[in-house]
């Protein structure tokens, strides 16, 4: 261990410290100690028990997988990990972000997963000056504070919820021929008026035209008049941005009703409730696809498969990216310095990774193609295209 | 004069349709209403469990033709008799030893908030019907017809076609048998039918069964034209349904169906002309509106409240 590293992990530690205000340089002392590399402390937080832990131990596959095959090494640093349990309670995800950052003195965080558990996390480490990247949480809110300022810590790797609008909006017009949309959207969701709305805004900067825009609430099980009028617009497609339940209601009506225009919709429709017999056809936007043929996706495929015994969700698959876009940057700065690890992962250039290639736009979030996948009536999705905004 | 006459040619049969859409949902409520206004007609008790009784029968119906492979007519009929033993169950354990005991009418209502909320939760448990919700297949193929272009389904045929015959049977049974003069006599003044050597209990439970079994008919039928079932499927149907009743006049027979079928209507012309976001908005001020002009209803007797 030569005096420049130690003087560096020390201005390291100075540095955070004077941003956090407090410090408690415990990383910095265990990298001292490890004799021929450097060390660095990442943590990870996820929802590990409670109502999505799903959703959090297949992140946790995915970033444990990176790091196993990375040999727990990031350029000359070795990585110490550092795991937390939110409950997918916001309170809880910033108690032990604020644990992670000033007693274990991690230098970045891979987490959280949902939304609402993520932007109070985000919040704090952009105010301590932690980089931070979010697998899976979608909500714009997340990278940017209630003025549309950037947190300059922030980042993610999956696309936020406009985007899937914007991309079917492209898809519907250019792969599918269509010149006219009717769009159904629950009003009461920002999710479904989200990717409505973007859809709309594209769709028709795009030459096409949304003969019927229809809003609905979540307690609505008729919905034949508002289905008689988009029968009578005859559309070519039907944008139906909602989870997979409302979607089979809504669908089931309106083929009863002699509506043939294929569904669009976005990742609510991923389960494996959704009615396949009657949405068979339809398209919907969503993360990835274990069937995409690229290298990245086929390589993460088979090792995920091999490790855990199961074929990765999306949720596997962007733990994993997030993870590795991440060592990537430690490994570009060759630096602790959450500054420069920030620098680094903000100038990523299309980074090959199983959700797509990587580049950051000014908020933080991942430019990149989504994943167009059709429902199949034999009850799986069928891997389409992949498009890019 | 010649765009007005085409445009008039070319609404005409959407108007038509939606009429049709509107008939479909009115017709739904009506044997839902049917249940709250003869219960009331004879105790003055809202039974606010009236909804999760529909919710019951859509699930037994369901399950007796996709699980029991029974030919969906005997599925109908098999939920409204479990309804029916259901209603009488509810009514006998719940209501009658608060009747017996001469409580308030606020303790039977707030009893059946009770029932209500018990039924949802009891049935969202795993080893009742479960908390998901349930795509329900049709026992038999979608047909559409067009009658001058106007589009009419064998689902919207079926709806109208069993609430009608079933109409029929209510009235035959409420005006030509024994029990339904009871039930008459009883509704006018329970004192006095009492007094005659009518079982008012018994009359009641009648009220309850036959209430009960209607709104069976009418979830099973509410499941088949919107093929989604779940625990808390019953809370809005009900809630419509109660506001069709009092539209009509609470208490009178055909004050629940032609309050049903205003609501309908008013529902599915609000969606289709208006904008879907209005239509709860809409159907709601209407009772309100009905209400400050009538206060008994569209067909109610104006009369003192005999509390």
């Amino acid at each position: 261990m030569s005096k420049g590293t130690l003087r560096t992990l020390l201005a390291a530690a100075l540095a955070l410290g004077l941003l956090a205000g407090c410090g408690s340089p415990q990383g910095s002392s265990q990298g001292g100690s490890g004799g021929d590399g450097k060390v660095i402390k990442i943590g990870f937080i996820a929802p590990l028990t409670g109502d999505v832990k799903t959703f959090g131990e297949s992140a946790r596959n995915g970033f444990r997988l990176a790091l196993e095959e990375a040999g727990y090494k990031a350029g000359e640093f070795t990585i110490e990990v550092v795991e937390a349990d939110d409950r997918n309670d916001p309170t809880e995800g910033k108690n032990v972000a604020t644990r992670l950052i000033t007693q274990d003195g991690v230098k970045a965080i891979v987490g959280s997963i949902t939304s609402k558990v993520t932007i109070p996390i985000a919040e704090l480490a952009n105010e301590r000056g932690v980089v931070m990247i979010t697998p899976t949480a979608t909500s714009p809110k997340v990278t940017v504070d209630d003025k549309g300022n950037r947190w300059e810590f922030v980042f993610r790797a999956c696309f936020i919820d406009p985007f899937q609008g914007t991309v079917m909006a492209k898809f519907a017009a250019e792969k599918l021929g269509a010149k006219t949309a009717a769009v159904l959207y629950d009003k009461g969701n920002d999710y479904s008026v989200g990717l409505a709305e973007s859809f709309r805004q594209h769709f028709e900067a795009g030459g096409g035209e949304v003969v019927a825009w229809e809003a609905y609430a979540l307690t609505d099980t008729d919905f034949s008049a508002i289905l008689t009028k988009v029968a009578q617009a005859n559309p070519d497609v039907i944008y139906l941005p909602d989870y997979y339940q409302k979607v089979s209601l809504i669908g089931k009506q309106a083929r009863e009703r002699g509506i043939t225009a294929p569904f669009l919709g976005g990742d609510g429709w991923d389960s494996p409730e959704l009615d396949y017999a009657t949405m068979a056809g339809g398209y919907f936007t969503n993360h990835y696809s274990s069937q995409d043929t690229r290298e990245a996706v086929q390589n993460f495929v088979a090792a995920y498969e091999k490790k855990y015994g199961q074929k990765p969700e999306s949720f596997g698959a962007l733990g994993y990216d997030a993870t590795r876009l991440l060592l990537k940057a430690i490994e570009e700065a060759g630096s602790d310095d959450p500054a420069k690890i920030r620098e680094a992962l903000q100038s990523i250039k299309d980074f090959p990774a199983v959700s797509g290639n990587i580049s950051f736009d000014e908020n933080g979030n991942p430019i990149k193609a989504a994943a167009i996948l059709q429902v199949q009536p034999d009850k799986t999705f069928k891997y389409i295209d992949a498009i890019l905004p | 004069m010649g765009d007005l006459l085409e445009s008039i040619r070319n609404g005409l049969p959407l108007l038509l349709e939606q009429v049709l859409n509107g008939l479909q949902l009115g017709f739904v409520y009506a044997l839902i209403a049917l249940g709250y206004t003869m219960v009331y007609s004879i105790i003055k008790l809202i039974n606010f469990a009236h909804g999760d009784i529909f919710m019951v029968g859509a699930f037994l119906g369901v399950f007796g033709f996709t699980y029991w492979h029974l030919p969906w007519p005997a599925a109908i009929l098999v939920a409204m008799a479990g309804c029916a033993l259901l209603g009488v169950l509810i009514e006998r354990i719940a209501y009658r030893p608060l009747r017996a005991k001469g409580a308030p009418r606020i303790a039977a209502l707030i009893t059946a908030i009770g029932v209500s909320l018990f039924i949802e939760y009891f049935s969202s448990l795993k080893f009742v019907f479960g908390p998901n919700y349930r795509v329900v297949e049709r026992p038999f193929g979608d047909f559409r017809w067009s009658l001058g272009g106007v589009g009419i389904s064998s689902i919207q045929l079926l709806v109208i076609a069993v609430v009608l015959g079933l109409l029929l049977a209510l009235q035959y049974v409420v005006y030509r048998t024994r029990i339904g003069k009871a039930m008459r006599a009883v509704a006018f003044d329970m004192d006095a039918a009492r007094l005659m050597g009518i079982d008012v209990d018994k009359v009641i439970a009648y009220t309850f069964a036959i209430g009960s079994a209607l709104a069976a008919a009418a979830g099973v039928l509410y499941a088949l034209a919107y093929p989604q079932i779940h625990p808390f499927m019953g809370i809005m149907p009900g809630l419509k349904a109660f506001t069709a009743a009092v539209l009509g006049g609470i208490g009178n027979i055909p004050g629940a169906v032609l309050g049903a079928l205003i609501m309908g209507q008013v529902e599915v012309m609000t969606a289709a002309y208006i904008s879907s976001e209005f239509r709860d908005a809409i159907a709601f001020s209407l009772l309100i509106l009905v209400l400050l002009v009538r206060p008994a209803g569209l067909l109610g007797k104006a009369g003192p409240e005999k509390v």
